[in-house]
């Protein structure tokens, strides 16, 4: 434990402090650009420098790397110091003169113009080596160098030359303290549902998040890739998450579980997915950070967004004219000829917010108003009143104009003619789609999907939440597009549903399955690998194929094959169905005598089983 | 029974091709057993009787007749009608008159087409005035008639009334004898049974191992050298597990694909159907093309799937035009 | 027995969930349709066993008729329609080998959602069937027969 004095502050430091880690906990500002906690110090920029006195002598150090020995007295602000920091803001201002934080901060130092001119007026690197010294330290990718010495001096990777090596990760931008490092998206695979911002590896996809527990994205996170990359060779790169959290919460070992039920029934609540409209090119989806989804507009107007809940364009400013489009993706047979349902209603919510957060004109394109539900109709007469301008007509275009405005064209079909609106900010009311592994899911389970993707209830009007699977149900949008309450009043049923059928203790199956007649089966195994469900199956000890009734959802696939007839479909055996052919015959309409002689000595001749 | 308690037996050949009267034969020494146990009142290919001899009977007069060979001709209707009014118990013994067997197998085609073949075309035939055979021809003591000879193959059972039936091509001896000690302990199932076979198919019998089924190729039996397992697995059409058991599983326990002489199990219509049944619900094909592409190499489904069973099976024959 | 008075008779092996399905709907629908073709429920065509279809034209049928759910996928226990895909082309050798023609008989598959597709089906194949004429195969085959 040393003591030491810091602005005639008497302070504690532990071994292996720096003055200017002792110094922020007391609550001492210095000001630094090149320090960062997770990285060890550098003391390139020099603005933390303070005046050190030690035995009666006094010399300036930069605070970052001088060590907070016992016995020290430290100035951070006195004149030699002030002076100091002038100078170096000068040497940095005049380096790169438009830097806003350096601007900032020279400007605090009584420094407004730069004394020198600027090689490069747009230069914004200062070598702090941050970027240098994360990729090499946390990322451990070792791209970034510096090169050359003196006034050439510079920051990139070797021979200036793009590498593999690099990860795109991104430290590097978010380390520079002054914007010189850029990532370009090239080829960048973008998750479906992104974020409408920069995002870190660990994150929690929102406030509003079941649990609100942030993970770790492993494609994204350095320490997964790089250890992925290096074939085997533990790198243990970064880890700054780990290093910050004062819960000890995060855990790199942790793998996934994967845990064994035994159960009596399922309830399939998978949701649904957006449908991305970069599929109808029409509404140039993409090709302007200010045409975004329904869901991507919910984001933004979340208050725990980037934006803190503003609706703000990409370029940060509150937008002075909105469009929403209904039904991109839905009621299209380029897309998906149902109706989502749930857009019209959300769409006029989002126009009420527009309103009620901005000052914006909002005109909002519609085929139909679908507002069905309770209280639903008088939301829309109100929002009616709230000066948005409704366009009954499908909006067909969007159109990206050189200056950045959308121009988005439709049909006003009570006005009987084409109409266009030029707007800052389009929101494309999209498609709701079964999510992209609904096949893998129906398979696991046995369900079947309807038309439009979902997973098909028991019957359209009579069993919303039954499957023809028994025992599987369906909840919320995984069987279609609904709104919160029907989601509510759906799983509700399927809850109860489930519950009924646990408390009953018993199954009701069907009585139509397979039996196989024992003393028939020679154990061909023709039938074993025939069943979807794996319901017939070969019985080693007694030498002959068996049904598990339970499993047998009485397709009848394996009675048909077997070829010694060994296995009998219960209710549709052969007998009653070859019994049927023959009744179909035996009508005998118009039949003449001599016809139905023929029949007789027919029947009589064949003597054949059967 | 003869006076003397012997059994009376008659045994007979329609069309056929001698093999279940060498069955007989194959009893070896049990032949003493039978003859001990029998009188022989009637066997053409084996002694001198006359179908006067037959006709001079009394109705019933023989206890059991072993009636083999296919319905061919007119000839062979009229023995069939004749032995089952001499008879108190008729069997159809042997694959032809069980489901019509190898002569069966002129149902894929017409009595005009196969004399034409056999008294014209063959290679070695010498018919320059091209006569076919005529069922009457005058000579100067007469007329004479042969048989009729019929456009379609029949079985027994589809001709008369018939009490059991012993299938194989031949009959196995040993079942042979089971039936004889059947009928005389008076031992026997209902009428209308096959008797002197088993209830499962020939896979019961089979010393292969079987295993679960996906066929990517049909091979016929001179196309590969199989395996010591299954042959259906490896893609060999056998005909075992469409086949009623009891032969001994004779023909694969030397590794030959069954050909199906037992005819089918017992619950099945149609044994050529139940086979095809199988053999293509084991294709390893999950789309269509595949599938039509792997099945589309079996050769002549028909000859393939109803060698013995062709005047048995449901269609009985091919077309008649 | 040919000519305009002949009314073809087709049996149809519909499975339940698809094809069955759309020929009730076809019904409820009130969709044009001849009455030639009668219909046999199976749950499945992976039920269809090729002796049915053999039964059937032995019975009378002059034209049979097996039709199910779309592979891959719609099959309502999954993979039985895969099962018929591999059988039909079998028994289609075999019925042609029998000679009976390739027009008299039809698989195929039909969604629940494809009402018209199955009328369209019951016209034109019975049309197609008329213009072969009768098949009678039992009645045919007696009296034929010497």
């Amino acid at each position: 434990m040393a003591t030491l004095i810091i602005d005639g502050q008497e302070v504690h430091a532990e071994e292996g402090q720096t003055i200017l880690e002792v110094a922020r906990e007391n609550g001492i500002e210095i000001p630094t650009l090149c320090s960062h906690p997770l990285l060890e110090p550098y003391g390139a920029c020099r603005l933390c420098t303070v005046e050190v006195i030690r035995r009666g002598r006094s010399k300036l150090q930069t605070s970052c790397t001088h060590p907070a020995w016992d016995g020290l007295e430290v100035k951070t602000r006195s004149p030699a110091v002030i002076e100091a920091r002038k100078t170096i803001l000068e040497l940095m201002l005049s380096r790169c003169p438009n830097v806003p934080v350096i601007q900032d901060l020279a400007r605090e130092y009584g420094v407004t113009e730069p004394p020198f001119p600027a090689e490069d007026p747009d230069e914004k690197c200062i070598l702090c080596g941050l970027c240098v010294r994360t990729c090499h330290e946390l990322v451990k990718a070792d791209v970034l160098h510096f090169a050359e010495s003196g006034v050439e001096r510079k920051v990139g990777p070797p021979f200036m030359e793009k590498t593999r090596q690099c990860i795109g990760c991104g430290a590097c931008t978010i380390m520079c303290p002054t914007g010189a490092i850029e990532i370009l998206l090239e080829d960048a695979e973008v998750y479906k549902e992104k974020p409408l911002g920069p995002t870190s590896a660990i994150w929690v996809p929102s406030m509003q998040a079941v649990p609100r527990v942030p993970v770790i994205d492993m494609d994204a996170c350095i320490r997964f890739r790089q250890n992925d990359r290096t074939n085997g060779e533990i790198v243990d790169a970064c880890g700054a998450c780990q290093m910050l959290c004062e819960a000890d919460a995060v855990n790199f070992e942790q793998e996934d579980e994967i845990i064994e039920l035994d159960v009596g029934a399922i309830v399939v609540a998978t949701g649904f997915e957006m449908w991305d409209p970069v599929q109808l090119s029409q509404y140039s989806y993409g090709r302007s950070p200010n045409i975004i989804t329904g869901m991507e507009f919910e984001r933004l107007s979340n208050a725990g967004g980037i934006t803190g809940g503003e609706i703000l364009t990409a370029e940060g400013k509150k937008p002075e004219r909105v469009a929403i489009i209904h039904c991109v993706g839905s009621r299209d047979h380029n897309a998906h000829p149902y109706c989502s349902r749930i857009c019209c209603m959300y769409s006029l919510k989002q126009a009420h917010l527009v309103r009620d957060k901005t000052d914006a004109e909002v005109y909002e394109f519609y085929m139909d108003m679908r507002t069905f539900g309770k209280a639903y109709e008088e939301f829309y007469e109100r929002i009616q009143e709230e000066d948005v301008t409704f366009v009954r007509g499908r909006g067909a275009e969007v159109d990206v104009l050189p200056d950045g405005k959308l121009r988005v064209k439709g049909e006003d079909a009570d006005l009987g003619r084409m109409v266009h609106a030029d707007v800052d900010m389009v929101v494309l009311s999209t498609a709701i789609e079964a999510p992209h592994d609904a096949d893998q899911v129906a398979s696991l389970f046995g369900l079947s999907r309807s038309e439009d993707g979902f997973f098909a209830e028991a019957h359209p009007k009579l069993r919303p939440v039954e499957t023809n699977t028994e025992g599987v149900f369906l909840a919320g949008t995984a069987q279609g597009p609904k709104d919160v309450p029907d989601t509510v009043g759906h799983a509700g049923a399927a809850a109860s549903m489930t519950l009924a059928l646990l408390d009953k203790g018993e199954v009701t199956i069907s009585p139509q399955v397979a039996v196989v007649d024992e003393k028939l089966c020679s154990a061909c195994k023709t039938c074993i690998s025939l069943c979807p469900y794996t319901a017939i199956s070969f019985i080693e000890e007694d030498n002959v194929a068996r049904v598990n009734e339970a499993l047998c959802k009485g397709c009848g696939t394996c009675v048909a094959a077997c070829p010694a007839g060994a296995i009998t479909a219960r209710h549709f055996t052969d007998r009653q169905i070859l019994a049927q052919i023959e009744g179909l015959f035996r009508l005998p309409a118009e039949e003449t005598e001599a016809e139905a002689a023929v029949e007789v000595s027919v029947a009589e001749a064949e003597g054949v089983r059967s | 029974m003869t006076d003397n308690g012997k059994l009376k037996l008659g045994l007979y050949w329609a069309a056929s091709c001698g093999g279940c009267e060498i069955a007989i034969v194959e009893l070896r020494e049990k032949i003493l057993d039978l003859d001990a146990a029998a009188d022989i009142l009637f066997w053409p290919c084996a002694m001198d009787f006359k179908y006067k001899d037959v006709e001079a009977m009394p109705d019933g007069h023989m206890d059991v007749v072993l009636f083999n060979g296919a319905i061919r001709t007119s000839e062979n209707e009229e023995m069939a009608h004749l032995l089952r009014k001499k008879s108190k118990v008729l069997v159809a013994f042997g694959s032809c008159a069980h489901e019509g067997c190898i002569p069966g197998l002129a149902n894929l085609y017409t009595r005009q087409a196969v004399f034409e073949r056999a008294y014209l075309e063959t290679p070695s035939t010498e018919n320059p005035d091209g006569i076919l055979p005529q069922t009457s021809y005058q000579v100067p003591e007469g007329e004479i008639e042969i048989p009729y000879f019929y456009n379609t193959v029949k079985t027994l059972g589809q001709v008369e009334d018939v009490d059991y039936f012993v299938p194989g091509c031949p009959p196995q001896a040993p079942q042979i004898w089971a039936v004889v000690e059947a009928i005389l302990g008076g031992n026997l199932p209902p009428k209308g049974s096959v008797v002197g076979a088993n209830e499962k198919t020939v896979c019961d019998e089979c010393k292969y191992n079987r295993e679960e089924k996906h066929v990517k190729k049909f091979y016929r039996p001179h196309e590969i050298i199989p395996e010591d397992r299954c042959l259906f697995d490896q893609g060999i059409i056998c005909a075992g597990p469409a086949t009623r058991g009891g032969c001994g599983a004779l023909c694969t326990n030397v590794g030959m694909p069954c050909r199906g002489c037992y005819g089918p199990a017992p619950n099945v219509v149609d044994q050529g159907a139940a086979l095809l049944s199988a053999v293509a619900s084991v294709v390893d094909a999950d789309t269509e093309d595949e599938a039509a592409h792997i099945v589309g190499e079996i050769v002549d489904p028909v000859g393939t799937f109803y060698r013995f069973g062709l005047p048995a099976s449901l269609l009985h024959r091919t077309k008649l035009e | 027995m040919n000519g305009t008075d002949f009314e073809p008779r087709i049996v149809g092996f519909l499975c339940n969930w698809c094809t069955y399905s759309a020929a009730d709907t076809a019904g409820v629908s009130r969709l044009e349709q001849p009455p030639n073709v009668d219909i046999i429920r199976v749950m499945c065509t992976g039920r269809v066993d090729p002796v049915f279809v053999l039964k059937a034209f032995r019975e009378g049928a002059d034209g049979v008729i097996v039709s199910g759910c779309h592979p891959p996928g719609d099959c309502h226990y999954g993979e039985g329609n895969y099962k018929t895909f591999r059988r039909m082309p079998l028994l289609e050798a075999l019925l042609q080998q029998y000679g009976i023609e390739e027009e008299r008989f039809h698989w195929g598959w039909i969604s629940g959602a494809e009402a018209p597709k199955w009328a369209q089906l019951v016209r034109d194949f019975t049309e197609q069937v008329r213009e072969l004429g009768p098949l009678n195969w039992k009645r045919e085959l007696e009296s034929k027969e010497d």
